[in-house]
């Protein structure tokens, strides 16, 4: 077999699938319970919920595609062994190709045709001038500057009616579907998705998605012609880095999770339902950990681990396998300095069940202890867990912005919101300001984080029992 | 009471001792002083005669727990164990590695730590509280809802935009305030405003609505609703009787945190340039030096768990009900 690329596997890519793993089997799960399907339901109902799993589906969607990770082969020479790229390259590279391709000299603004600083040009005559040199990319596709305004908003037209013409399609799918399930006609299927509350969800989805249609297809019939969001100090095209941190962002957030969840669980739950000398130990153990101030535990154990990486040359290959090992470190250290507060929140509900009738009569039955653990106290706090897994998220994609920033987050050649915003600290002082790059991360880590907020909040008030309760 | 507070200064001996070990085995065991001495050193001049001479210099030539080499008590005392580990229970912090005294620099640091850390502190609860209180007055209408819309938007956007917005608008744009610096006394209340707004605004989302939660889980109680029904106006059942209920969840949030103040934080005060501990703690990180990140790692414990012990008195003095045996 001789395939034209060599796929590559890091370590944060299997971790990452992985996790996909499991939430598959916890989908099934969920699918086949009816009393655990009926919260997930009113999920579905609240219109901002959904609303915002379709934004954090349309970045995971990224963050995978971006996870595909593989080494293309070089041309051959005949009689030569084959030989591949030293650089790693994703499935989403191959997607984005002219962004990522397409590098300028230095700084250019959004949609600019020059450069944003003066290089001395050498004219047709051999004189010398100063002047903002054209982008060799950015509109480079225009005979003259001043049919910039129009190009863009003729591609932008393009762009829109294209998107709008993927979202009418789903609408279409969407009545259909309604009408085969409710056996009604078409028209009085689509007034039913229209207005009636009950399908808030759906159409607020639906919505959602029209609208991103709409803006991912704008910025398609841009992308290849005009640098979007501008490039930064190296010529990158700044669109692409932000898009390229996406995964970095989704990764902090969910593999921490992965490392943290089992810790918690166990330690959380066999500290509330054992009791005596367990309880001692691992009580002694979280306050030991918490009384550590957080980001000085995290420097303390990056700064460990960077020195690790540095005297281990042999646990990488290639310059994506070191900065990647880099990241799971982080994820892991993450994890293991975040597990506290869940496992103590375990702890005191494991404390409350132990004393249930129901496990009492359990208890009484002879059913082992292994098995009530499973059967009984595991499903009761599991939304617990999945609350705080939620909650958690955005505030790992926020922490690695601060991480970054001193100097023990990723690593710094790797794309992520927080290396871009550090890179942006100075640009500002500039004079002319460079806002774009500031700007563009701002936007990508806003949206995620505020969508996981959202829908953080619609998990809360589906499974928090006491969210009833409250006005 | 005081058997109270003895018996858990007692409980933090054991606490400390893990945080101590913890950090010695981060920093001695897992990473030897050689790494660090080759990182110190950099690629280029790593020779071995190179490297005792730094671990020489900075007192880093001693086995890890046992001196075979020396006399005595000494064979368990001139360990780095002993000399590098245990020392920072007698708070003495030993030397950076620029060979100054790290307790005389955590002595003058703590200051503008304090001038700006204290202000947020209370500016900021006073204004989460009235805030928090403020929703819950107009509970269940607009008003409310946009309350809580804005704080969840708020609390979405990292704490470095606050900093880097504040600093642009109100330094840059605006001319009103400096955009870095500190002098200390009455002529430095100008370097302070800044830092402190933009530490209040950052923390406006997500502890306002923290409160909102509170104050709503205390507004449905019968003995709100018997305030009412006294004829007590609104103002006076939310910042008497709701608030005062309220009491025991705010302070075991609060009131933990306030021993740490000393220290600072680190992005405030690295952005605007202020010579505190905060800014300290992140060019010792950034510069890899040890022998600070301990020391604040061991100060942090302390003071944490000091602001435990705090939390716990505070609760006798809000609720007579809490007796500390």
């Amino acid at each position: 077999m001789n395939l034209p690329f060599m796929p590559v596997v890091l370590w944060s890519d299997a971790l990452l699938f992985l996790l996909l793993g499991v939430v598959l089997v916890f989908v099934r799960q969920v699918r086949r319970h009816e009393h655990l399907r009926a919260p997930w339901r009113q999920v579905g109902r609240s219109r901002l919920g959904m609303a915002s799993v379709v934004v954090l589906a349309c970045y995971g969607a990224i963050g995978l595609l971006d996870s595909l990770h593989f080494r293309p082969q070089l041309p051959a020479e005949p009689g030569q062994p084959v030989q591949y790229a030293a650089e790693v390259s994703s499935l989403f590279d191959v997607l984005a190709g002219p962004l990522r391709g397409q590098a300028e000299q230095t700084y250019s603004a959004p949609f600019a045709t020059r450069l944003f600083v003066k290089k001395s040009l050498h004219l047709p005559d051999g004189r010398v001038t100063r002047d903002y040199p054209r982008l060799q990319y950015g509109g480079a596709h225009l005979s003259s500057e001043a049919e910039r305004g129009p190009d863009i908003a003729v591609r932008a037209l393009w762009g829109a009616l294209s998107g709008l013409g993927v979202a009418a399609v789903l609408w279409v799918m969407a009545v259909l579907w309604v009408a085969r399930r409710a056996g009604l006609d078409r028209a009085r299927a689509w007034s039913r998705l229209w207005r009636e509350p009950a399908f808030g969800g759906g159409r607020s989805a639906l919505v959602t998605l029209s609208v991103l249609l709409v803006l991912g297809g704008i910025l398609l019939h841009w992308a290849g012609h005009y640098h979007v969001l501008g490039t930064d100090k190296v010529g990158q095209d700044v669109l692409y880095l932000a898009l390229k941190s996406i995964r970095t962002g989704l990764l902090i957030g969910t593999l921490t999770t992965l490392i943290m969840l089992p810790l918690a669980l166990f330690l959380g739950v066999a500290a509330g339902y054992f009791g005596g000398r367990a309880d001692d130990v691992i009580q002694y153990l979280y306050t030991t950990l918490n009384s550590i101030p957080g980001v000085l535990l995290i420097a303390a154990a990056v700064l460990v681990a960077q020195v690790y990486i540095e005297t281990n040359p042999d646990l990488y290959d290639t310059a994506a396998a070191r900065s990647d090992l880099r990241l799971v470190f982080l994820c892991g250290i993450l994890g293991v300095t975040s597990w506290t507060g869940l496992a103590r929140l375990l702890r005191g509900e494991a404390l409350k069940l132990r004393e249930q009738d129901y496990i009492q009569a359990a208890r009484a039955f002879g059913v082992s202890r292994l098995r009530i653990l499973g059967r009984h106290i595991l499903p009761n706090v599991s939304h617990l867990v999945l609350i705080s897994v939620v909650i958690d998220f955005s505030a790992l994609v926020l922490a690695e912005a601060v991480l970054s920033y001193v100097g023990v987050g990723v690593d710094p050649v790797m794309a992520s919101w927080g290396n871009m915003i550090n890179g942006a600290r100075m640009e500002l002082a500039r004079e002319p300001v460079v806002w774009w790059q500031l700007t563009a991360a701002f936007l990508f880590m806003f949206t995620l984080v505020l969508a996981a907020n959202l829908f953080a909040d619609g998990v809360r008030e589906a499974f928090d029992p006491r969210s009833g309760v409250r006005a | 009471m005081y058997a109270y507070v003895i018996r858990r200064i007692l409980y933090a001996i054991p606490i400390l001792i893990g945080v101590n070990l913890l950090t010695f085995a981060l920093f001695f065991v897992v990473n030897t002083p050689d790494d660090m001495a080759r990182i110190h050193l950099g690629a280029k001049h790593v020779t071995a005669e190179a490297i005792e001479r730094w671990k020489t210099e900075h007192g880093y030539d001693k086995p890890l727990f046992y001196n075979a080499s020396a006399e005595g008590a000494a064979r368990l005392t001139d360990t780095l164990f002993v000399q590098k580990s245990l020392r920072l229970f007698a708070f003495d912090f030993g030397q950076a590695d620029d060979g100054r005294d790290i307790g005389r620099e955590i002595t003058t640091r703590m200051w503008p730590s304090l001038a700006i850390a204290l202000p947020t502190f209370l500016v900021g609860l006073a204004v989460y509280i009235s805030f928090a209180l403020l929703l819950v007055f107009f509970r269940a209408t607009y008003l409310d809802v946009a309350g809580v819309v804005l704080c969840v938007a708020l609390m979405s956007i990292s704490g470095l935009f606050y900093v880097i917005g504040g600093q642009y608008l109100l330094g840059k744009l605006w001319n009103l305030v400096p955009i870095s610096g500190y002098e200390p006394g009455i002529d430095g209340v100008k370097f302070l405003i800044l830092p402190v707004l933009v530490g209040v605004v950052a923390g406006i989302g997500d502890s306002s609505r923290f409160y909102r939660t509170l104050f709503l889980e205390e507004i449905h109680k019968d003995y709100v609703r018997t305030a009412r029904a006294k004829g007590l106006p609104e103002r006076v059942v939310l910042f008497r009787h709701v608030l005062g209920n309220a009491m025991i969840p705010i302070l075991t949030g609060v009131v933990v945190v306030i021993p740490r103040l000393f220290l600072g934080s680190l992005i405030v005060e690295s952005f605007f340039g202020i010579p505190g501990l905060g800014s300290y703690t992140i060019d010792a990180i950034q510069a890899q030096d040890f022998a600070i990140v301990r020391a604040m790692v061991f100060l942090g414990s302390v003071l944490y768990i000091l602001g435990l012990l705090l939390t716990d008195l505070s609760y006798t003095l809000v609720d007579p009900r809490v007796r500390l045996e």
